[in-house]
């Protein structure tokens, strides 16, 4: 039997959900013969590859960098999961868009800084002016909500989507 | 004398009710689920939430439960495509319109706004979130009101003022800059109407309003003690 390609994609977020989805216990074990994890933060490619059946993305779209990256994988994925409330609802990190860009880098890395008190420019991408839910840039096909996910559900939905299963609603869903 | 029976009914079952009654309230007595949010069973109803709507039959418009009074005859239905599919815009409108951040509130776990939206399966709004800039008002030495977790259902003003007699809470401005404010928009701490009895604080539904010194998850709220309190006060409302 052909192998599922799954990639997990980490933007503004903290990794819980990442964890949620190695929580799975003994599950990951019947899992991971079905399925090629062929891209994230929890193997080593360094290129979203083509093709791939279903990609979990965890994060709220915060910087240009992330409005990249999400379009590149949309392209690149058949079916795209908003993993996570940063995903789905912009959550904690979305708590700073009351904030302008500015006065919050300001805060943060010259009023609140011990030393070197300047706001980091080089080899970092530049913030967009709020962190928002994936869905208002790209398609989104399935929502996970959760803080974090609980592992169950997500070992759930994959092992359905491996079997072609594609199902909208029946999971347990519960924002926070 | 004795009030009047009426006959009604709900999904198609013959209910025996008594003339006064709300839609809400002969549905709860005869065990027909009906979604609530702002009403809290003792308080005056307001109808502040839209879930509660249900159809009649004899009329296109949309009624809420928990003011219409019944009228005899009445054919009323609870659960249909139509319902499901406004209730669940009323609750992502609110869900978008403050920034309902339930991985970092007291009330995870224990939120009717949270509840409410599992229980309908939401996984996602449709809407552009608000993200408005809202102030915490921390000034009251026992209680905090974050305004960001506040969906404006009036429970706090409605207990404050139909059980504690104190009418602190008010609410100001209108649509979506409508906010709750405690006497004339002063800080709560400032405030020389609220007794510190804390009911305002129990009947909230959300994180809005919670003691002081709980951490994300810990707030646990007594509804059901206003409700038993009115209850022994035989408070008429």
């Amino acid at each position: 039997m052909k192998k599922v390609k799954v990639a997990t994609v980490w933007l503004d977020g903290c990794s819980g959900c990442h964890m949620s989805l190695l929580d799975m216990d003994a599950a990951i074990i019947s899992l991971a013969q079905k399925i090629d994890l062929v891209y994230g933060p929890l193997v080593d490619a360094q290129e979203f590859p083509e093709d791939v059946d279903v990609t979990l993305v965890e994060g709220a779209v915060s910087s240009h960098d992330d409005v990249n990256k999400l379009q590149k994988v949309r392209q690149r994925t058949h079916l795209l999961i908003s993993l996570g409330d940063c995903a789905v609802t912009g959550n904690v990190p979305a708590m700073r868009n009351s904030i302008p860009v500015n006065k919050l880098l300001q805060r943060i890395y010259v009023e609140g800084a011990q030393e070197g008190k300047v706001v980091p420019t080089d080899g970092v991408p530049a913030l967009l002016k709020q962190a928002r839910p994936l869905r208002e840039f790209v398609k989104v096909d399935m929502c996970l909500p959760g803080c974090p996910p609980p592992a169950k559900t997500i070992a759930a939905v994959i092992s359905d989507l491996v079997d072609g299963k594609k199902r909208e609603a029946g999971y347990a869903v519960k924002f926070g | 004398m004795p009030k009047k029976k009426l006959s009604i009914r709900i999904d198609g079952e013959l209910i025996n009710a008594v003339e006064g009654q709300t839609i809400l309230q002969a549905a709860k007595a005869n065990g027909k689920y009906i979604p609530t949010l702002c009403d809290l069973e003792g308080l005056t109803p307001v109808g502040a939430c839209r879930l509660c709507i249900v159809e009649v039959s004899g009329t296109d418009r949309l009624f809420q439960a928990c003011t219409t009074p019944i009228q005899d005859g009445m054919s009323v239905i609870t659960t249909s495509a139509r319902l499901t599919h406004d209730r669940r815009i009323s609750l992502e409108l609110l869900f978008v319109e403050r920034n309902h951040v339930c991985a970092v509130c007291v009330s995870n776990g224990r939120c009717e706004l949270q509840s409410l939206a599992s229980a309908m399966g939401i996984s996602t709004v449709r809407f552009a979130y608000n993200y408005p800039k809202l102030g915490v008002d921390l000034s009251h030495p026992r209680f905090v009101l974050d305004h960001n977790r506040c969906i404006l259902c009036t429970r706090c003003v409605r207990v404050c003022a139909d059980l504690e007699g104190a009418h602190v809470w008010e609410l100001t401005s209108r649509g979506i800059h409508s906010r709750i404010v405690s006497d004339l928009n002063q800080r709560w701490g400032d405030s020389r109407s609220c007794t510190n009895c804390g009911k305002c604080v129990q009947a909230c539904p959300t994180g809005a309003l919670a003691e002081k010194g709980y951490a994300v998850e810990e707030m646990v709220k007594r509804t059901d003690n206003i409700s038993s309190l009115v209850e022994r006060r035989e408070v008429q409302v």
